[in-house]
């Protein structure tokens, strides 16, 4: 395990051949197009409002960040996005038809893989087909996308047996594998070591890019969003709401880091992120409903 | 955390020997000879005891002549099918009443509420004091022995499926709904492996049970099976036959109960910490 950790995985190039040319062999969908519109949300009537006229718009095939503090409702919007919870008002409206329930078109990835540990890796990244009806599927497709996560050679391999970092990639097949048009990440690289996280940042990124996903990544780490996002939507807290809404202009080269664009898109982010904080009242505790 | 300690043919084949190996299968094997001679002795004080002397036939050579016997004739066959059956009809009703409504109460709060208390009331109640009840609800024999077997055999099954279900990590449910997972597959692929083991465990605990509950069963009027042979070996004063069948109701039991410790091995998805 910590030999694999060493070698750092192989950039995933938007250029490599082998695997455009397996996207474009399959007809990949574009990605869906997301609005939200005047989303508000309290847990219960007695409540105040975690989540308070929320508005906007994502293209497809766009990579938005929403970056907030713990307890601003970041989590919980992105659960409304996917269907898993329902807004107290307004809507969730992708591709045109509001959202009422999860879809494989659009697959929501966890902070923790919750992988299955009866199944192998394959298995495990076969569910989504299995779910939908479309176990005929899995002996072509489920090869192609454990390649595409790196873990091509690992499909046998029993789930438990793998590092964090390579079980989040199992998760990440498992969410590509039934062709969504759409991601939702709840900070999926938090319980990762720093090196680890990048490469998956990194990844992500790329795989989106390349297949033309639209990707919605909630975070609280402003160089996660400088490194993955088109564009940030900063949460203010209690309640939540849209308080700034800003593009990331990179190249994916920039967005490597330690270059002065890079160094200056994270202060300029940071900064508005500090601002946007300390505006607010500071939350009573630190929670997150799932 | 790749050695070849979590490859499955490691699990699944014969076990190597090693010196820890060994050295288990040393002591169990003195476990027996302890035993042994204990059983001996006993019957060597009962034999010189003129006010026992008439069960001599109880000590370890009579006995192990008349199990010979027994196994020789197949006779063994004869008695064992008959109580194997009951045990095997009533554990297989047991478990499929006592899965899915443990999973059920599992699963739902309220009917766990619901039930708790009028289940673990019915779950003290001994079996065998459902006897004369059961044999005047069913018409046959047979149909009372494993009406009781059942009844043994529910409750331990039930509870553990229940617990299962309750430790089931609520992420692997999440994941599922999140992909798309019809009730049917929630079942089939997530909870019923989730909780294979605990599944098996009370079966385990309740073939324990059963088989305790078997032999005073087939003291009821059936003419077959384990319970009825040692019954009828004391209603004819054959003492190292009656003996004889107690050790084959002991071998039976320890090889059906390392049958499901070896199924409960198998089906174990839970990695050793590393």
């Amino acid at each position: 395990m910590f030999a694999r950790l060493a070698t750092p995985a192989p950039v995933i190039d938007a250029n490599n051949d082998k695997v455009q040319q397996r996207a474009t062999a399959r007809g990949t969908k574009r990605g869906a197009h997301l609005a939200v519109m005047g989303l508000s949300h309290a847990y219960k009537k007695s409540d105040g409002l975690v989540l308070k006229d929320i508005d906007f718009e994502v293209q497809p095939g766009e990579v938005l960040a929403l970056l907030g503090r713990s307890g601003c409702g970041k989590s919980t919007l992105l659960h409304m996005l996917s269907g898993l919870s329902l807004p107290s008002a307004g809507e969730v409206v992708i591709n045109g038809n509001t959202v009422r329930a999860p879809s494989p078109n659009w697959v929501m990835m966890f902070q923790a893989p919750s992988l299955y540990p009866w199944m192998s890796v394959a298995q495990n990244a076969a569910l989504g087909l299995r779910f939908a009806r479309r176990s005929d599927e899995i002996a072509k497709r489920i090869p192609e996308v454990l390649d595409l996560v790196d873990l091509g050679s690992f499909a046998d391999r029993n789930a438990q047996d793998l590092s964090g970092g390579q079980q989040q990639r199992v998760a990440l097949a498992r969410s590509l594998a039934p062709s969504p048009e759409m991601l939702l990440l709840d900070e999926p690289f938090s319980a990762l070591d720093a090196f680890t996280r990048r490469s998956l940042q990194r990844d992500v990124r790329a795989i989106a890019k390349q297949l033309g996903l639209t990707l919605v990544l909630v975070t609280h780490d402003v160089s996660e969003a400088v490194r993955m996002a088109d564009r940030v939507l900063v949460l203010d807290a209690n309640p939540g709401r849209i308080a700034e809404d800003t593009a990331i202009d990179l190249t994916d080269e920039q967005r490597e880091g330690g270059c002065d664009r890079f160094n200056a898109e994270h202060v300029r982010l940071m900064d508005l992120y500090t601002q946007v904080a300390h505006g607010d009242a500071a939350p009573t505790e630190e929670f997150e409903r799932n | 955390m790749t050695d070849a300690t979590h490859t499955p043919d490691a699990r699944i084949g014969l076990p190597r020997l090693t010196p820890g190996r060994v050295r288990s299968l040393a002591m169990a094997a003195l476990g027996i000879a302890v035993l042994l001679a204990l059983w001996w002795l006993g019957g060597w004080v009962v034999a010189n005891d003129p006010d026992m002397f008439a069960f001599a036939d109880f000590a370890p050579a009579p006995t192990l002549a008349a199990l010979w016997d027994i196994v020789r004739t197949g006779e063994v066959i004869d008695m064992s099918l008959p109580s194997l059956y009951r045990v095997g009809a009533g554990l297989l009703i047991a478990a499929a009443l006592g899965v899915p409504v443990g999973i059920a109460i599992g699963r739902i709060g309220w009917l766990r509420e619901l039930t708790n208390v009028p289940f673990q009331f019915l779950r003290m109640i001994s079996p065998l004091s459902w006897m004369p009840i059961a044999v005047m609800v069913y018409s046959t024999w047979d149909g009372a022995i494993v009406f009781l077997i059942t009844v043994a055999a529910i409750w331990p099954i039930l509870f553990s499926s229940a617990a299962g279900v309750r430790r089931i990590d609520p992420s692997w449910l999440k994941v599922a709904r999140n992909l798309g997972a019809s009730p049917f597959h929630m079942l089939f692929t997530v909870i019923l492996p989730a909780i294979a083991v605990d599944i098996l465990t009370g079966v385990r605990l309740a073939l324990g049970v059963a088989w305790v509950v078997l032999v005073p069963a087939e003291y009821l009027g059936v003419t077959s099976g384990l319970g009825y042979s040692i019954n009828d070996a004391r209603d004819t004063l054959d003492y190292s036959r009656l003996a004889a069948v107690v050790v084959i109701i002991g071998v039976i039991g320890f090889a059906l109960d390392s049958l499901l410790a070896a199924l409960i091995k198998r089906f174990n998805w839970v990695r050793a910490a590393h």
